[in-house]
């Protein structure tokens, strides 16, 4: 646990940087409506990153060089909140801490963020449409990095709350960017709104997380505090009301958390906003699905590891939708015709497997899962946005094919960085991971193991099936680019293939991060695993139980022979004998349509939850409620109940007739002589 | 007891002809001279038993300014505006049984209202000495009731304005 | 002498006829007629009650016919007016039927 918090001032600037740039644009664009040269938005926006970058490193290094493992920097700045008097007391600060795990996520981020911005000079300039910005955009990709530094750096949780609903409003502005297109404004608000359902799940579970720290005596949202307040909750329980049914009090947070999980990282059920997110200019995919939203989930979850560690339901319940979702998303990602299509379900799928590493109990495998895959989807997203590119904007593999003759470099680049990295093969830090993740599965003591085990297998099957797919269909095979598009295509700037080369550098470092402990016994090196050395202190990972080497092998021979068999399935089928293919997804026409468009999710949701609602507003609502009941009833009916009345009797007392007002003026003054003489 | 009983028949007889001239100018309905006369007549009853009762500068005040000028600008007006020979027109006899009941009615509120005034004092056989003078009406009119006079100033300069204005013609 | 009841009770009779000679009749002019009836009849009301002061403490009470003075002067600023105004409404109307002149119907 945490023994000493040491100061270092470095740590505020590493989020405030990025954020004070993107309010700087803000200002500049949105108040002064003064533009800014082009120069001065690069120079700018990616020096902020690049401080960001620098400032984190520096941090690590001073992190590293403390004493005593588990101790973590600490930046207060002020205090934010603070109520109550003596015993009672809370307070919250505007603080940021670096330990092992926001020290590894700081690096990612950082070193992705600047990748993504310095990709995204090129990227924008060549954007020919009626709505693009140049400003704009590096002001929401700043925003979004700022955010999720905050998020990751946040010392309590309500600063990372903060931290997580602009990362919320980030992929909304990002996703909706080229806002001139209705699907892509739909496509944000929909990316926004299931944020604000999962957003609503974390509400709980924070209040509910406060609410029993303070009963027990600690009320406290510090994590360092709540981890040491933690050991007494752990028994908790809600009971039913006649003691029938109990349910731990971890496991209803646990449960809250990841729905609110779910909703960053694009899980089950709340995964909609994944497909549409393509929308979006690919620098903001690559930064979205990467590095922030995505991450932010996973983060979470590993943050609060101590309290999954306590909840079985909660864990079983992560565990088993983290696994479908994967199998679901590579499936579906096997049958999309959009490139960037593929790579959105992919991330999906590997989401899923991270979260299965969670749910297990793997909390180390599952952040070296999601700094693996950052680097590896984020080398996949450049690669594809060059091709897109070149080929004018076109995104449909069917119209791709026999790219490596134009575009050698991207093709080494990505085969080397992404495809055959995130496909397991064997050495590859996805291979490492996968491997990682079967045996944690095979260890833990959840229910229905046995399914999760084969579910994970063909999940590994799927994902090399469709990735191979992806690049043979790409860059392999016959053209079928149009002429005048082939004419123009060349390869991107040096300015894209930096941050590619750095991607891809950074993929294969990533092997040599998690190489794991077996094979590191194998070849004579102590400790092997060097990032889940890092993390152990802070993470609460299940104590790993000693398997059979046997059942060891088997499980990295099952991890290894998927990428062999969906790879071979996936080069046999589009490379060596594509009448086969035609025959095949011919047969299976409708299945493949209805995987093609995510098993129809999108009109599930509409059916069953957006037309309803719609209709009740509209119907019940609007036109019953206000329209009837408070416009017709209330306020029009009272006047015209008033205007009949003075139509039918009151008017008549206006009669013109001088002596009838002489009448009622005499009548009255004897009722008052009446009225006071009695 | 004659001088009082004198004054008592002297009241009682003007205070008859003062509600046979206001009858008068009720009934009187097809010479609207003849109607205007009898108010005149009441008027001056009125004066008489003002008289009677020690009030003489009211008295004097009521002939002067009631008969004198009011109902002297009545007749003018009268004189002026140039009613049809008719007088105040027909007599509606349907209209007559309403204004009888109505007369009556209104009596009987009247008499009701009067009944409830309790006083226990009688009114005394002589008025005081000197009570009813313009003396001593001038000097509690300029020292205790100085304000309403004013006021009643200010309405008579009203009424002089509003009838001048009422009575211009457009152009001259 | 003449109880005041009886002096009450006069002014009482003469209000009522001018009070249903104002509710009653069509003519302008005999409605303003009446009118003057009525504050005569108050004002005759007025020097009654001052009459009862005068015989007891008070002495030299007068307020009465001071009230009967603003009575009668009151009277003749309204007969003024009045008078102005039928023949303002005559000029305009040609008739002096207070039903003729019913522009504020409804």
């Amino acid at each position: 646990m945490v023994d000493e918090a040491f100061r270092e001032p470095l740590l505020r600037w590493i989020p405030l940087l990025p954020l004070a740039v993107a309010l700087l644009h803000g200002i500049s664009l949105g108040v002064l409506r003064r533009p800014w040269a082009r120069g001065a938005v690069i120079a700018v926006s990616c020096g902020a990153p690049l401080l960001s970058l620098l400032a984190a490193g520096i941090s690590f290094a001073h992190l590293v060089a403390l004493p005593d493992e588990g101790n973590l920097l600490l930046d207060v700045v002020y205090t934010w909140i603070g109520a109550g008097l003596g015993d009672a007391s809370f307070s919250a600060d505007f603080a940021f801490q670096l330990d092992a795990l926001s020290a590894v996520m700081t690096l990612l981020v950082t070193s992705v963020g600047l990748a993504v911005h310095v990709y995204a000079i090129d990227y924008m300039d060549h954007d020919e449409r009626d709505d693009r910005g140049f400003q704009r955009f590096f002001c929401h990709l700043n925003l979004t990095m700022g955010a999720m530094l905050l998020l990751v750096l946040a010392d309590n949780l309500l600063l990372m709350l903060a931290g997580w609903q602009l990362v919320g409003l980030g992929a909304y502005l990002l996703i909706g960017f080229w806002y001139r297109d209705a699907t892509h404004a739909y496509a944000g608000s929909k990316a926004f709104i299931v944020h604000r359902v999962g957003d609503f799940g974390l509400l709980v579970a924070v209040l509910m997380l406060f609410w029993a720290l303070s009963d027990v005596g600690a009320p406290t949202m510090a994590f360092r505090g709540m981890e040491a307040a933690f050991g007494e909750l752990a028994t908790r329980t809600f009971a039913a009301p006649d003691g029938s049914a109990e349910i731990l009090l971890v496991d209803v947070i646990g449960l809250c958390l990841v729905l609110a999980a779910c909703a960053k990282s694009a899980q089950l059920p709340l995964h909609i906003w994944l497909p549409d997110e393509t929308a979006s200019p690919t620098p903001a995919s690559a930064l979205i699905q990467t590095a922030t939203s995505a991450a932010a989930g996973v983060y979470l979850l590993c943050r609060l590891s101590f309290l999954f560690a306590a909840a079985p339901l909660a864990s079983t319940t992560l565990a088993w939708v983290g696994c479908c979702t994967a199998l679901f998303a590579a499936v579906a990602a096997a049958g999309q015709r959009d490139l960037k299509g593929v790579l959105a379900y992919s991330t999906m799928s590997q989401l899923g497997l991270a979260f299965l590493a969670v749910g297990c109990g793997a909390y180390t495998a599952a952040i070296f899962h999601v700094v693996a895959h950052a680097f590896v989807k984020c080398a996949l997203f450049f690669g594809a946005g060059t091709v897109i590119q070149s080929l004018q904007g076109e995104r449909d593999m069917r119209r791709m094919g026999a790219l490596r003759k134009r575009l050698p470099k991207t093709r080494f680049l990505v085969l080397t960085g992404g495809v055959l990295v995130l496909a397991g093969l064997p050495g590859s830090a996805g291979f490492f991971s996968y491997d990682e993740i079967l045996l944690a599965a095979y260890r833990s003591s959840l229910p229905g193991r046995e399914a999760l085990d084969w579910m994970a297998t063909a999940t590994a099957v799927f994902t090399a099936f469709y990735i191979l797919r992806c690049y043979f269909l790409v860059f392999e095979g016959d053209s079928h680019v149009e002429r005048e598009v082939r004419a123009h295509m060349h390869e991107p700037s040096n300015l894209v293939l930096g941050p590619l080369y750095a991607m891809v550098l950074l993929a294969v470092f990533a092997s040599l991060l998690g190489f794991p402990e077996f094979w590191g016994d194998r070849i004579g090196i102590e400790d092997s695993n060097s990032l889940a050395n890092f993390l152990a202190p802070v993470l609460s990972n299940a104590p790993a139980g000693k398997l059979s080497e046997r059942t060891e092998w088997a499980v990295i021979a099952s991890g290894a022979s998927g990428f062999m068999v969906g790879g071979l399935a996936a080069w046999w089928l589009y490379l060596r004998n594509p009448k086969l293919r035609a025959r095949v997804s011919g047969s299976v026409a409708t299945l493949l349509g209805l995987v093609r468009s995510g098993y129809g999710a999108d009109e599930i949701y509409d059916r069953a939850l957006v037309r309803p609602l719609l209709g009740v507003s509209d119907r019940v609502l609007h036109r019953g409620a206000e329209q009837g009941l408070i416009d017709g009833l209330a306020v029009n009916g009272l006047a015209r109940a008033i205007w009949l009345l003075a139509q039918n009797s009151l008017r008549h007392f206006q009669s013109g007739m001088t002596q009838g007002y002489l009448v009622v003026t005499i009548g009255g003054v004897l009722c008052i002589l009446l009225y006071l003489v009695r | 007891m004659t001088l009082i009983s004198a004054q008592v028949y002297l009241f009682y007889g003007f205070a008859g002809l003062a509600v046979l001239g206001a009858l008068g100018s009720w009934l009187l309905v097809r010479n609207a001279m003849a109607a205007v006369m009898s108010l005149i007549v009441t008027v001056v009853s009125l004066s008489v038993l003002y008289v009677l009762m020690g009030a003489h500068a009211v008295a004097a005040l009521q002939l002067l300014i009631q008969a004198g000028t009011a109902l002297v600008l009545l007749l003018f007006v009268l004189l002026l505006v140039n009613p049809d020979p008719g007088g105040f027109g027909t007599r509606d006899p349907g209209q007559v049984v309403i204004q009888i009941i109505g007369a009556a009615a209104a009596l009987a509120v009247g008499f009701v209202i009067a009944g409830t005034v309790s006083v226990t004092l009688p009114l005394p056989a002589e008025a005081a000495p000197g009570s009813g003078g313009f003396r001593e009406l001038g000097v509690q009119l300029v020292t205790v009731y100085a304000v309403p006079v004013e006021a009643v100033g200010l309405l008579l300069l009203a009424a002089v304005v509003g009838a001048v204005v009422q009575t211009r013609q457009e152009g001259r | 002498m003449v109880p005041i009841e009886h002096i009450v009770g006069l002014s009482a009779l003469l209000f009522t006829i001018g009070v249903v000679g104002a509710l009653v009749r069509r003519s302008l002019l005999a409605m303003l007629i009446s009118i003057q009836l009525m504050l005569n009849a108050a004002g005759l009301a007025f020097v009654g009650f001052n009459r009862i002061w005068q015989g007891s403490e008070h002495g030299q009470a007068i307020d009465g016919q001071v009230f009967t003075v603003i009575v009668i002067s009151v009277g003749a600023a309204q007969i003024a007016v009045g008078l102005a105004m039928v023949l303002a409404l005559v000029r305009n109307r040609d008739s002096m039927n207070v039903e003729d002149m019913s522009v504020l119907k409804w």
